[in-house]
């Protein structure tokens, strides 16, 4: 045994040579959980204290304080319900129709290939159009009405959804296919223990896509011809001037998508617990 | 359940992988195919298990198949092939799912899987809460549960560490020792092929065709004693010249695909 090797002659550990220098620090993602807490307090305390300070005039960029009195005013008048009620209704018939309907074509261009050859270029064309151009055409066949914006929010989620399950299910393991049909699963069941629960991850990260544009879509189709409705608030307080209103107006909407994301959070940690 | 393979050829487009393959796998039978990976081996076994469709030649099966099986040809696979959202136990019921069965002879086939393969207590656990080696062993009690007349073992420990290949072979053997399972058993390794096998046949590099049929004498169960070490080595020698010659022709090979 060579003698450096040997335990009684071993040196402890501090006698000698030189500390290894720590070398590993950096490019990891540490918690900071109050950072953005102050950092969202200090932009607001910063845009007070302007407005305040008459740095800022308050006929264009109102205080917060005036924001959330304009908030606290819808709510105890009512507008708030009526036309937040308005909105949502809009988003759900709309979203609702035009992810069942991407759904099933989705689903039809991922399992036969007739049908996606004939899909892609179609989605493929029709995807980058702006839908909200779409809505006069849809008032013209249905009218200013409510169904107009159902099909402008139905059509703008539509393509989206398609697109989002196809790839989906392409993303579905084709061993976990190939087992099931060595055990001889018949293709109802494949479809059904396999491919659908594969292809949900994909299928709700589509949602949360559908469901921005949808937001979007329901406020632009609100602004052009509605009576209730939260784009159609906002339109109206900018038009009277009220900055503060019009702001409470659009606080709603950052919360209300903040809602619908949270919405989508629990439902994939629900359904996706498996990952 | 008997195996016949007769003047097999396939191609993928203009690649041809296995050409002209003569096989035939007796009743009982546990062969290993050996062979430098690309050759076709997976090929030969998806061709063997109906998920392929071979280019040319006859594949056939013959022979009883036992009571209760209800899937006479049946895979295990090297990536386990589970559904990461279902449980182990539900893993296992869904190759029963299709089958009318009693809901009594339902759970017994599950249940019985699953103990064999001491996976009881993590029969509601997830694939993702186990180890490879549980993993496989589900994978194991998911074929169990059909009573199958002949395994297809796709490299079932190529994805394990070695300590947990030797714990999985010791469970092929005693699965081998209980059902006379006929079995075509693809491998690159040669330990598994010595420790498990009746025959051994090694492919050539692609496109792969039969270089040679190795017996091993020596009964599975006596493999471990220091008598049969001599003739083992000798096995384990031939094979590895003819595999060390093919593997290093096919790596100096442009890669395809
Ligand atoms: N579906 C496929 N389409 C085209 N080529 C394939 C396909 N599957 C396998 N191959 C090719 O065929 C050859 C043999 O594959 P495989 O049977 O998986 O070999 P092995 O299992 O012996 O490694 C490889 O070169 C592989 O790239
Ligand atoms: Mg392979």
């Amino acid at each position: 045994m060579p003698d450096s090797l040997n335990p009684t002659t071993i040196p402890t550990a501090s006698a000698r040579g030189q500390p290894v220098r720590f070398r590993g620090g950096g490019f990891t993602v540490k918690r900071h959980p109050w950072a953005a807490l102050a950092a969202f307090a200090l932009l607001i305390a910063v845009w007070e204290g302007a407005s305040r300070l008459g740095l800022a005039s308050p006929l264009f960029l109102p205080p917060p304080s005036a924001v959330v009195r304009a908030l606290a005013g819808m709510v105890t008048d009512g507008s708030l319900w009526l036309n937040l009620k308005a909105s949502l209704g809009r988003i759900a018939v709309g979203w609702v129709l035009g992810t069942a309907g991407g759904m099933l074509v989705g689903f039809a261009m991922g399992i036969f290939s007739t049908a996606r050859a004939i899909g892609v270029p179609l989605v493929s064309a029709f995807f980058p159009i702006p839908k909200i151009a779409l809505l006069p055409l849809f008032i013209l066949w249905f009218g200013i009405g409510e169904p107009s914006k159902f099909a402008t929010i139905g059509f703008g989620v539509f393509f989206p959804t398609v697109i989002a399950t196809y790839s989906a299910i392409d993303q579905v393991p084709r061993n976990l296919i190939r087992m099931a049909q060595s055990f001889g699963l018949p293709w109802r069941s494949i479809l059904r223990s396999i491919v659908l629960p594969g292809a949900l991850p994909g299928i709700l990260a589509g949602f949360r896509i559908t469901a921005s544009i949808a937001l979007i879509l329901v406020v632009a189709a609100e602004m052009i011809g509605a009576e209730y409705g939260i784009g159609a608030f906002v339109l109206m307080a900018g038009n009277l001037m009220q900055t503060d209103t019009l702001l409470a107006g659009v606080l709603v909407l950052s919360l209300l998508g903040l809602a619908i994301g949270t919405v989508l959070s629990q439902l994939e940690r629900r359904l996706l617990n498996w990952r | 359940m008997r195996l016949l393979v007769s003047d097999l050829t396939h191609r993928y487009d203009d690649l041809t992988v296995l050409d002209g393959i003569d096989l035939t796998l007796a009743e009982g039978e546990i062969l290993a195919v050996i062979g430098p990976s690309g050759c076709g081996k997976s090929t030969l076994l998806g061709i063997a298990g109906g998920i392929v469709a071979p280019t040319a030649g006859s594949i056939r099966v013959e022979g009883e198949v036992p009571d209760g099986c209800l899937n006479p040809i049946t895979f295990i696979f090297q990536d386990f092939a589970l559904l990461p959202w279902r449980t182990v136990e539900d893993n296992v019921a869904l190759v029963l799912e299709h089958h009318p069965l009693s809901s009594a002879e339902r759970r017994e086939r599950i249940d019985s899987g699953l103990r064999r393969m001491g996976l009881w207590e993590f029969r509601k656990a997830l694939p993702k809460q186990l180890s490879g080696g549980m993993r496989q062993r589900v994978g194991i009690a998911r074929a169990l549960a059909v009573r199958p007349a002949m395994l297809l073992l796709d490299e079932p420990l190529s994805a394990l560490d070695a300590q947990t290949r030797e714990l999985l072979m010791d469970d092929f053997l005693e699965l081998w020792r209980r059902e006379k399972t006929t079995a075509l058993y693809v491998t690159h390794n040669l330990d598994e092929a010595l420790r498990l096998a009746d025959r051994v046949c090694v492919l050539s590099r692609r496109p792969g065709r039969i270089r040679e049929l190795v017996i091993i004498e020596e009964p599975r169960e006596r493999r471990q004693e220091p008598s049969a070490q001599a003739h083992l080595a000798e096995v384990r020698d031939r094979l590895w010249h003819l595999m060390k010659a093919e593997a290093q022709m096919a790596d100096r090979e442009i890669a395809r695909a």
